[in-house]
């Protein structure tokens, strides 16, 4: 902390700007602090996904990103992804096709949870709060879509992260079922005060997430 | 893949200009050269291996082509494709013996036909086999290149959206066919160049099935070298060096010529395509007729004369003309079941640790590359076939060569080493697209689930990627059992395996031996490939999201 000052809570994005080439992609400024939303929209190839790369650490060599970005104090930079105690939900679930829903979640729990009741309950009380108890032995290709969206959201949250990022996570569930997977997101991100950064160019999204939103 | 080529070159052109300590040349000279070029039948054995090599290149090529302009995307081409792709894995050598017994005068084909079409009584005294033109040797080289220029070409037309160029010539009022060949054939061969020109070169160089197909008056090239190198007259070793050269010259000058022949055929299409001339229906139909039926020969030839293999060893008492022995019998089992242990354990033994080693060279290539974010170039890909397109007598040779100067000789270690060679460029080339094509989104999220890439190599990626690594070791398993050459060369005769003991049993012709051995080294090449398909459906059997896909 240069300034001296306590360590700022929430995402920062610092003078954030990112190219390809000569090309600038965007400049960014912002802080998300906890429990809070930000949306950014743009129409495809706008550079949203790249953002989100560069906050998990898996930007493409070809870009170059100046600025820096923080979380709850501490400097990304040069931190591998698995480091940086972000989550990622992307509009596939991306649950692992070999292993069950259970050992889906085992993979996102701390390894600090060490017996293997502990982790059984603690797995099993993720399902249970998203209403698919008994669901540890299932395949995952079985689940539909707003189970398996469900289930990564579990997943993700058993790894503690302490932000939360969404690549256009909404935009494969119709609509019903959307507002009520985002409305479990979001609600979940507010009580555990994680700074939510979405990208998408859907403006339900947008508005659903009662935050600022900032155009591309 | 630089490093032992171009080391088993050195190898080679030293003792081809004279220099070989160790078997007393120590001055430079073209003495080698001068009885290569003295011996009578260089002249045809070179255009031999010109011809052959061009010839069945370029039939091969034609097939498949023809193939897929006629019949890409439609279901007659996935039941064809489903019946060529196993024919990958058999031995070159399994293959020609199994043509062999077809063709022969005494072989199933004329069985069939005797004596009510042709009233032979007695096998007749026809050079079908070993033909001095190279008739034969031309088609069990057809049917072994039609799979292998097939898989790539399938390869290659999924990655250039073949149907909607096609869809489009289709409006525009062009027959399939032309269509075919006028927007898509064009993209497809600036892709399947290498293998082409791999093919070329192997064919140009081949020794196994040329000993077993091939004519005697002379044989090819290579089979010549051969003969001098094994040639218990040692002095004979310094003109097999020079025959070595001689071959690789061959290679580049066959290169060459077919480079030409791209450019000739390149003109002539862009004059064909400039025309717009839409093709007719009827020549449609006929050349759809022919590239099925061809197709369909190939395939039939390698299953017919397995079968052949099959029923010689197991036959009795089994006369001219019958079409089936009096009697089967395990009897040849029997007597030389024991005999196959061993050689048997050594092509095992050999096949496991070189596809071992090359599994493990191309994962970490391949997981580097991914972890770094590094782009593979083209040139690499050059570096890749090197080993695939440099005949193999030309550098192994030099193998021999050093062996014998630093005193490794042959053993099973060296043998490995040698196989390594080209076990490795196939198992890259079969692993390598379906590794890259794995989604790095999965990456990412295993990542922000806060696992180590070891831990998402080892839980996440391999398992996802079980089948096409299995794929991959089998096709270098099989490369590995298949290898005659490398074997036979660097193992200094001292490392019997199926092929070399199969092969040696060539020129005596006893089919129930030969049968017995060529089965067993068909075995051992396809098992790994049957375990490469029933291993991923045992162990992902209630994982339905990695059973299709």
């Amino acid at each position: 902390m240069d300034d001296g000052a306590a360590p700022s809570l929430g995402l920062r994005l610092e003078q954030v700007a990112i190219s390809l080439g000569s090309v600038r992609l965007m400049a960014l400024d912002c802080t998300i602090g906890p429990g809070e939303v930000m949306t950014v929209m743009g129409p495809s190839g706008s550079g949203k996904s790249t953002l989100l790369a560069a906050i998990t650490g898996t930007l493409d060599p070809a870009f170059a990103m100046r600025g820096r970005i923080k979380l709850n104090g501490r400097d990304l930079a040069g931190l591998p992804t698995e480091a940086r105690e972000v989550g990622i939900l992307f509009q596939d679930e991306y649950l692992f096709p070999h292993m069950s829903v259970g050992a889906n979640l085992a993979f996102g729990l701390k390894p600090g949870v060490k017996r293997r009741g502990a982790r059984r309950a603690k797995i099993e009380d993720a399902l249970a709060e998203v209403e698919l108890s008994g669901f540890a032995d299932r395949d995952p290709a079985t689940l539909s879509g707003g189970q398996r969206a469900r289930v990564a959201l579990q997943r993700m949250l058993l790894s503690e992260p302490r932000a939360l990022l969404l690549d256009e996570a909404f935009s494969k569930l119709d609509t019903g079922l959307r507002a009520q997977v985002r409305e479990l997101v979001f609600e979940t991100a507010r009580q555990r005060g994680l700074p939510v950064l979405q990208v998408t160019h859907d403006h339900s999204d947008a508005d659903a997430a009662e935050g600022e939103i900032v155009h591309l | 893949m630089l490093g032992p080529v171009l080391a088993g070159l050195l190898g080679t052109l030293a003792p081809a200009f004279g220099y070989m300590p160790a078997l007393g040349g120590t001055t430079f000279s073209l003495n080698a050269f001068e009885a290569l070029f003295a011996w009578p039948g260089l002249s045809s054995a070179v255009g031999l291996s010109l011809g052959v090599g061009l010839a069945s290149t370029a039939l091969s090529l034609a097939i498949v082509t023809l193939i897929c302009a006629g019949w890409a995307d439609t279901r007659t081409f996935a039941m064809v494709e489903r019946l060529l792709s196993p024919l990958l894995s058999v031995p070159h050598a399994a293959a020609a013996f199994g043509l062999a017994f077809l063709i022969a005068p005494s072989g199933w084909i004329a069985r069939g036909l005797s004596p009510w079409a042709t009233g032979w009584e007695q096998p007749p005294d026809l050079l079908i086999l070993q033909d001095p033109a190279g008739l034969s040797l031309i088609f069990g080289l057809v049917t072994k290149e039609v799979p292998f220029l097939l898989l790539m070409t399938l390869a290659a037309l999924s990655q250039v959206r073949a149907g909607q160029s096609l869809r489009v010539a289709q409006a525009l009022g062009y027959s399939r066919v032309s269509g075919w060949l006028k927007t898509v054939f064009p993209l497809i061969y600036r892709q399947i160049r290498l293998p082409v020109y791999a093919v070329l070169a192997f064919s140009m160089s081949v020794v196994d099935v040329a000993i077993i197909l091939g004519p005697n008056t002379p044989s090819t090239l290579a089979v010549q070298v051969v003969r001098w190198m094994n040639d218990p007259d040692l002095a004979l070793r310094f003109q097999a060096a020079a025959g070595a050269v001689l071959q690789l010259g061959l290679v580049i000058a066959g290169l060459g010529l077919w480079r030409g022949l791209e450019m000739a055929v390149a003109g002539i299409g862009r004059r064909w395509t400039a025309s717009g001339a839409r093709g007719h229906r009827v020549f449609d139909q006929g050349v759809r007729g022919l590239a099925l039926g061809l197709g369909a020969v190939a395939a039939i030839a390698v299953i017919a004369g397995l079968a052949g293999q099959v029923a010689w060893s197991f036959a009795g008492l089994w006369q001219f003309p019958d079409l089936l022995p009096d009697g089967f019998t395990f009897r040849n089992w029997q007597r030389h079941g024991a005999r196959l242990a061993g050689p048997g354990l050594e092509t095992l033994t050999i096949a496991a640790l070189s596809t071992g080693l090359a599994l493990l060279l191309t994962l970490a290539c391949l997981e580097a590359e991914h972890r770094h974010g590094l782009r593979p170039a083209t040139r690499a890909l050059w570096l890749l076939y090197l080993p695939l397109i440099v005949p193999q007598i030309a550098f192994l040779a030099g193998f021999q060569t050093l062996s014998i100067s630093t005193g490794v000789d042959g053993g099973r270690m060296a043998v490995t080493l040698a196989h390594l060679v080209f076990v490795l460029p196939y198992v890259f080339l079969a692993l390598a697209d379906p590794w890259r094509a794995w989604d790095a989104r999965q990456d990412t999220v295993a990542r922000a689930l806060g696992a180590g890439p070891d831990r998402v190599l080892w839980m996440v990626r391999l398992p996802m990627l079980l089948r096409p690594v299995l794929t991959a070791a089998a096709v270098g398993f099989a490369v590995s059992v298949g290898q005659y050459l490398p074997t036979l060369l660097v193992g200094a005769g001292r490392v019997p395996t199926l092929t070399t003991e199969a092969i040696a049993l060539a020129s005596g012709g006893d089919r129930r031996v030969i049968g017995v051995y060529a089965l067993a080294q068909m075995g051992a090449a396809f098992a790994p490939f049957a375990l490469a398909v029933l291993l991923p459906r045992l162990i992902w059997r209630n994982r339905k999201g990695l059973l299709n896909g």
